[in-house]
């Protein structure tokens, strides 16, 4: 992204070139990563950029074509979150993020796939059809914001927005070999983001290197007066050329290498540990007792927060309405009925039950006395150490048909990437080694609250050192 | 027939006089043509995300300080969940476990004296929009002009004992409302909107009836005729034996009766938690203060204070406080013009007379306090008789004019110069020589015989008392 930065600024690579190039790519893509390509859109972009270009301060994105999540809402451009029910919904708008990006010249390519209102892992629920990984297309990209992470990893685009609830970003970048950051909760701007859990979603950047991330990461932080829990504080730019580990405390915490983690993925993250103590980093083994309990609390309160976001989805004002309904009852049940997936309703129907009266204290309020223990925790291991490290996803990417339909199971994928949602923690996703299959194994590193930079500084770092990310499918 | 208590509570609704919505930049005018006062947010559009009108919260501390309430120094927003085609969202954000004021009470006047009704919280709120079924066709149309307009939901104590208390609460909250400047207090057009929960039990039983819950209550007089059938259909039922059943009843004003329109298992499960799109509300004690600060004298405190110091009656300061603008009329009516009674009567009665027939509030009345003192002034120098001082003001009030422009255009000034009135007494007495002598024989009734003589010569323009001791001395010189 940088590299493409520079060439557009010694007229080595024109934005409109580029962006016939990616579009030609996105034609022919075999990963199915887009749900709606905006041709028209990304073409005027790229021309206003060849414009921007000759002023004095182009912006650090001027040109460059970018992809975003499609529950992110783009003003004129179809935003359907991969559901039947928004299959046909244009927002009015732009959301923060988009406007942001635009500010900075961005050139915006399209609208990538995802789980239905990005409730999964697997990026297959999708009105889409599922999302393939460039790494092995027989299998899945996570999810998820599989879409942006296969679109990322198959140079579909230069970098791309997701968003992240649980590890839906962390997750597919986990998965298809990319860094992907799931910023602090409040200094990314969720106006625009169609709501999944208010309090746990988060939108971030999702790219080939741990600088374009931060490049893309300060293009769209900041304060958001439209959003109420976007924290007003000072956001000064990313440090570009990494950090110097020397000295830094780098957390272990034993509850991230317990059962259920996959000995190979086990192995290639603790190599990666490794290479971060060479670097000067100094491990410090530390306990977070309460994070056992994260998935549980993570389905309590995220499935809540979603039976009320979707309740608005109701066939009234926009969107799909069901024909034939006899009443006004039966036209909300035959909407949301023909319009949500099974996983959708899934979570709708928890949700609705963890917040039922009687049902309330035993479920949504215990689960959020249980999210501040689990924040305590972090808070106490904060105090020991400077970043957290540890695996992102208990295992690789696994074949489509090998689809795991216990959803217990496959909720048990993110069991490592909730904690960081639960306590409003910024997190990261880097490449740091390859199974027997060759696929890639993604490492977390976890900071306190909008210590970013020591997150994507250690990134930067760790990819000067080492070549995961470069290499390819 | 056994005696019963009655206990009634009463949730009251107030529209809020904010410039713009709770939780978006769109205007809260009223009367627009549908859908054309709305925005993604209060249309619940995807993506699309709260954030609070400050305003809101300070209307809300006005009205807690007011009613003696304790203000939350932190308090938070709940999302209440169900679905309605006015309701966008599929929720409607209120204040649940936290609200912005608790534990206030407001003070009536009963038969019975002064009576406390506790408040149990005030908290802030959204509106939603307006359906509007079309009867010839099977389809509906909602304006969502409506939506997002703040609330502030007041939650009485079961305090109330009658439907007398309940509508003297009612007046009592609504005039304070309006003092405040925080609801325009009209309910017939829904900015003040009342609900109620009534029951009734055995007299001097501490164990609670079974209560039902009324709505669509729009005006004073419904308030009282729906809680009184509703009173009355709860004793009819226990004295035959049959137990209340407890559900929400509609009242319908043109039948006089009131209809189930759900019962206790229909109800709601509302399934409230916390709004994650808002931070916690934190309210520190400067904000308050500041609130405070601005807070004007309230009707209660005024009424009182119009006794203590300007001596009036109890009724004259219940008239005269009933509105802040008339109370303010007064009191500068009287700063111009030491006679609070004179100045009360005339707001009483002429004022109150023309605001009526002009359908408007004083605010807009052509007579400002200056000019009122003005023609009371006429009338004290004698220039004016009392009842030509009323035609005088009607015409103030027509056109404008002062009381002085008036008198002197129309030349109905009283004749107060003594010598023109002695010379033509004079020629009076000389004109009834028999009576004259009457009345110095000892007959004193003869006087009024002259006087109105006299009056009748300056076609009533006499100062009548001016002219009576003119008359007398010289009759009697």
């Amino acid at each position: 992204m940088l590299e493409t930065a520079r060439q557009y600024r010694r007229y080595e690579k024109s934005p409109v070139e580029e962006t016939r190039a990616f579009l030609e790519k996105i034609r022919s893509d075999p990963f199915n990563a887009f749900v709606t390509i905006d041709e028209a859109g990304a073409l005027r972009d790229a021309q206003a950029a060849e414009e921007l270009l000759k002023s004095q301060e182009p912006g650090a994105l001027a040109g460059i074509p970018v992809a975003v999540k499609d529950n992110i809402c783009t003003r004129g451009l179809r935003t359907t979150c991969a559901s039947k029910i928004l299959s046909d919904f244009v927002p009015t708008f732009d959301a923060t993020v988009v406007k942001r990006l635009k500010e900075q010249g961005a050139v915006i390519l399209g609208k990538t796939n995802l789980d239905e209102f990005a409730m999964g892992s697997t990026t297959t629920s999708s009105i889409a059809g599922p999302t393939r990984n460039p790494r092995d297309p027989s299998r899945t990209p996570g999810g998820s914001s599989g879409g942006s992470g296969a679109a990322v990893a198959a140079e579909l685009c230069a970098g791309a927005l997701g968003s992240d609830t649980g590890g839906s970003i962390r997750m597919p970048a986990s998965f298809c070999g990319i860094t992907g950051l799931k910023p602090t909760y409040g200094s990314v701007s969720r106006y625009g983001l169609v709501a999944f859990a208010s309090s746990l979603d988060q939108i971030g950047p999702m790219a080939p290197t741990a600088r374009d991330a931060a490049v893309l990461f300060d293009a769209i932080k900041g304060h958001d007066p439209l959003d109420s829990t976007s924290v007003p504080r000072d956001y000064g730019p990313t440090e570009l050329d990494g950090i110097d580990l020397k000295g830094l405390r780098i957390g272990v915490p034993e509850e991230f290498f317990g059962e259920g983690l996959n000995p190979e993925v086990k192995a290639a993250v603790r190599s990666g540990i490794e290479t971060l103590e060479d670097m000067g980093g100094r491990v410090v083994q530390i306990g977070l007792p309460h994070v056992g309990y994260g998935v549980a609390v993570y389905y309590i309160v995220a499935t809540a927060e979603a039976s009320s976001n979707l309740a608005r989805y109701d066939g009234v004002r926009y969107g799909l309405r069901a024909q034939g309904a006899l009443d006004l009852g039966d036209m909300y049940a035959l909407t949301r009925a023909t319009g949500f997936g099974p996983e959708v309703k899934r979570r709708i129907m928890l949700g609705t039950y963890a917040l039922s009266a009687g049902y309330y204290d035993a479920y949504y309020r215990k689960a959020s006395q249980v999210r501040t223990l689990i924040a305590q925790d972090f808070r106490r291991a904060f105090s020991r150490c400077d970043i957290i490290v540890g695996p992102t996803t208990p295992v690789t990417a696994f074949r489509l048909d090998e689809m795991i339909d216990d959803p217990l199971s496959l909720y048990l994928l993110d069991i490592y990437t909730i904690p960081a949602n639960l306590a409003g923690l910024p997190a990261l996703s880097i490449p740091c080694g390859f199974d027997s299959l060759g696929l890639p194994v993604g490492m977390q590193l976890m900071a306190p609250h909008f210590r970013e930079d020591l997150l994507l500084g250690a990134g930067i770092s760790f990819q000067d050192r080492t070549t995961y990310h470069q290499e390819g499918p | 027939m056994k005696a019963y208590d009655t206990v009634i509570g009463l949730e009251v609704h107030a529209q809020l006089l904010t410039r713009t919505k709770i939780f978006c930049g769109c205007s809260t005018k009223a009367g627009l043509s549908p859908n054309t006062n709305t925005c993604p947010v209060c249309t619940g559009m995807p993506g699309v995300l709260p954030v609070l009108n400050r305003k809101v919260v300070d209307f809300g501390i006005m009205l807690g300080l007011a009613t003696g309430c304790r203000i939350a120094s932190r308090c938070i927003f709940a999302r209440k969940n169900y679905f309605y085609p006015d309701l966008p969202k599929g929720y409607q954000i209120t204040q649940y476990e936290h609200p912005l004021c608790e534990g206030g009470e407001i003070l009536i006047e009963t038969g019975q004296g002064i009576k406390r009704i506790g408040i149990t919280r005030i908290h802030m709120e959204e509106d939603a929009g307006k359906t509007i079924h079309d009867e010839k066709a099977p389809s509906s149309y909602v304006d969502y002009n409506r939506s997002g307009v703040p609330l502030l939901e007041i939650v009485s104590e079961p305090d109330i004992t009658s439907t007398d208390e309940a509508v003297a609460y009612l007046r009592e909250l609504r005039q304070i409302l309006m003092y405040l400047g925080v609801c325009d207090g009209n309910m017939e057009e829904g900015s003040l909107r009342c609900d109620a929960n009534v029951s009734v039990k055995p007299a001097g039983s501490s164990r609670y009836g079974t209560r039902t819950e009324l709505k669509n209550m729009n005006s004073f007089r419904n308030v009282q005729r729906a809680l009184q059938y509703e009173i009355e259909r709860h004793i009819e039922i226990r004295e035959s034996g049959g137990e209340v059943v407890q559900e929400t009843l509609l009242w319908d004003p043109s039948r006089g009766v009131t209809v189930s329109m759900r019962s206790k298992e229909e109800s709601h499960d509302y399934r409230y938690f916390p709004e994650p799109d808002l931070v916690p509300l934190e309210i520190d004690a400067a904000w308050i203060d500041g609130v405070r600060s601005g807070l004007p004298e309230l009707p209660f405190a005024r009424r009182k204070r119009f006794i203590g110091q300007y001596g009036l009656p109890a009724y004259d300061a219940g008239v005269l406080t009933q509105t802040k603008t008339v109370a303010d009329y007064y009191e500068e009516c009287v700063r111009l013009l030491d006679r609070p009674k004179e100045i009360s009567n005339w707001i009483m009665t002429e004022v109150m007379r023309v605001l009526n027939e002009q359908g408007i509030a004083i605010t807009g009345l052509n007579v400002s306090p200056e000019m009122l003192t003005g023609l009371i002034a006429l009338i004290d120098r004698g220039s004016i008789s009392g009842s030509m001082a009323k035609e005088v003001f009607a015409e103030m009030a027509a056109t404008g004019d002062s009381a002085g422009s008036i008198v002197e255009k129309r030349g109905i000034g009283q004749i107060s110069d003594e010598a023109e009135l002695r010379s033509l007494a004079r020629e009076i007495i000389d004109a009834y020589p028999d009576e004259a002598g009457r009345y110095r024989s000892g007959k004193a009734g003869l006087l009024g015989f002259f006087v109105g003589k006299l009056m009748k010569a300056t076609r009533g323009e006499a100062n009548p008392k001016l002219a009576s001791r003119i008359i007398k001395e010289l009759l009697e010189g």
